[in-house]
């Protein structure tokens, strides 16, 4: 199980903490979120479900940029960090 | 007169009430957020806003409770349409109410950025993109003015004929459907770019009016604050005639008396390299003839040092084209109750203001 965590910033639209989602990429963990937040994809994700240009996913650590990070395969226990790019303003 | 007033800004959205000294600030939403476009739909009392997150892309919110809770609707989506890369929605510009029609209630209407208009018949839950513009061979000319992409920031329907509406898109000129969005034209005949090289500088596809306005009784009198000018149409936007003002006819907003087509108002600036009023000193400009002669109102307004900016939709007048208000990108807000002769700042620490609507 990935272990997922939000910025704060999305507080209400994504659930709070860390949860552990099953999945092997990080459009498939947003899937398996967004049954419970449905407004969630939408804020990471643009209408073509690419990564939105200013959200920054850190895997295990390090930053994964751009679409990168969607086809990034994920270790069964990482750690996914779904975060509000200093880019953005 | 109307007494409330929605400002939205920068950093959130405020109401201004009536109260026994005037209007104030009553009520403010979104703290924080940046409010790029808001409507309250007369039909039904539906509040609107649109936010532009940044990072997190643009979103609507709708309150069918006048403002006591608000609940996130579907914005316009580009899913589906073709390009390298595909298009996808970047902000909400404008929202606009449309007019009740034969086939049952009203609808709501977004001109969005990268230029996409857009229709919503159930109230934001679902939205239909015009192709008929949108397809247009033309719309290829377009290019962004002040953003990245084009986009369409002015949306006025004729309301004796809630089939024929006008558009405004910068960069892309000013638009007629006679079919309710379904057929588009573009009409600049007499509009004409500065900042185009002389053989392009008629080219409709790359007009940018910054703004667009009807009067209300009047619906054949258009007028648009363009780019390096003011002009006006007698003909339902059939064609333009330019208008000069002093001390400048450069700005981005203006308004139009509801019940009188040749009383309009303007928040000038120096040019296009020089986005701060004429010598400081903060004025609006009117005319009550139709363009032949312009008044500089200064009563009640900065003298010096005045660095405002009023945008495209920082400037709005009420129905009985009595009460204005006018607010800057430096956060100052100012109203009159007689038509632009006295004004009074109401607050000179808002954030920067978008948008003014009175309600």
């Amino acid at each position: 199980m990935a272990r997922v965590t939000f910025t704060d910033r999305l507080r209400h639209v994504a659930p709070t903490g860390t949860v552990e989602v099953a999945g092997t990429r990080l459009l498939e963990l947003i899937d398996v979120i967004g049954a419970d937040h449905p407004h969630l994809a939408a804020y990471v994700l643009d209408e073509h479900r690419r990564i939105r240009k200013h959200v920054a996913v850190f895997v295990d650590g390090g930053l994964v940029r751009g679409q990168a990070a969607l086809d990034l395969v994920l270790a069964p226990d990482a750690d996914v960090y779904v975060m509000q790019a200093l880019s953005g303003g | 007169m109307s007494d409330r007033l929605l400002v939205a800004t920068r950093k959130g959205l405020f109401e201004l009430r009536g109260g026994p000294g005037g209007l104030a600030v009553a009520r403010r939403w979104f703290l924080g957020e940046p409010v790029t476009a808001v409507l309250r739909d007369p039909g039904d009392g539906a509040i609107y806003a649109a936010l532009d997150l940044g990072h997190f892309g643009a979103k609507l919110h709708r309150s069918d409770d006048d403002g006591a809770s608000w609940r996130e609707v579907a914005v316009p989506s580009y899913v589906g349409l073709a390009g390298d890369p595909p298009p996808a929605l970047s902000m909400i510009w404008i929202l606009e109410a449309g007019p009740a029609t034969s086939g049952g209630g009203g609808s709501l209407w977004a001109g969005t950025i990268p230029g996409g208009l857009f229709t919503s018949h159930d109230k934001g839950e679902t939205w239909i993109l015009r192709r008929g513009l949108w397809d247009d061979p033309m719309r290829a000319e377009w290019f962004g003015g002040g953003f990245d992409q084009p986009g369409v920031h002015s949306i006025s329907f004729d309301p004796r004929d809630a089939r024929k509406l006008a558009i405004g898109v910068s960069c892309g000129g000013a638009w007629l459907s006679d079919d309710g969005g379904e057929r588009w034209r573009v009409s600049t005949d007499g509009i004409w770019a500065a900042y185009l090289p002389p053989e392009e500088r008629e080219n409709p596809a790359t007009q940018d009016p910054h703004r667009i306005v009807r009067c209300a009784a009047a619906p054949d009198v258009l007028w648009t604050q363009h780019h390096n000018g003011v002009f006006r149409s007698v003909d339902a936007g059939a064609t333009w005639r330019e208008i000069a003002i002093a001390p400048s006819s450069f700005g981005f907003a203006v308004a139009v008396h509801p019940a009188d087509p040749d009383t309009a108002w303007f928040a000038p600036a120096i040019s296009d390299q020089q986005r701060y009023p004429c010598d400081g000193r903060f004025i609006i400009t009117r005319t009550r003839d139709g363009g032949d002669s312009f008044e500089s109102l200064a009563a009640g307004l900065p003298n010096h040092e005045s660095y405002d900016l009023v945008y495209r939709h920082g400037l709005d007048v009420d129905e009985t084209g009595a009460r204005l208000a006018v607010g800057s990108t430096t956060g100052s807000l100012w109203l009159s109750d007689d038509g632009g002769d006295q004004w009074a700042c109401v607050n000179a620490n808002l954030p920067p203001i978008h948008a003014v609507r009175w309600i």
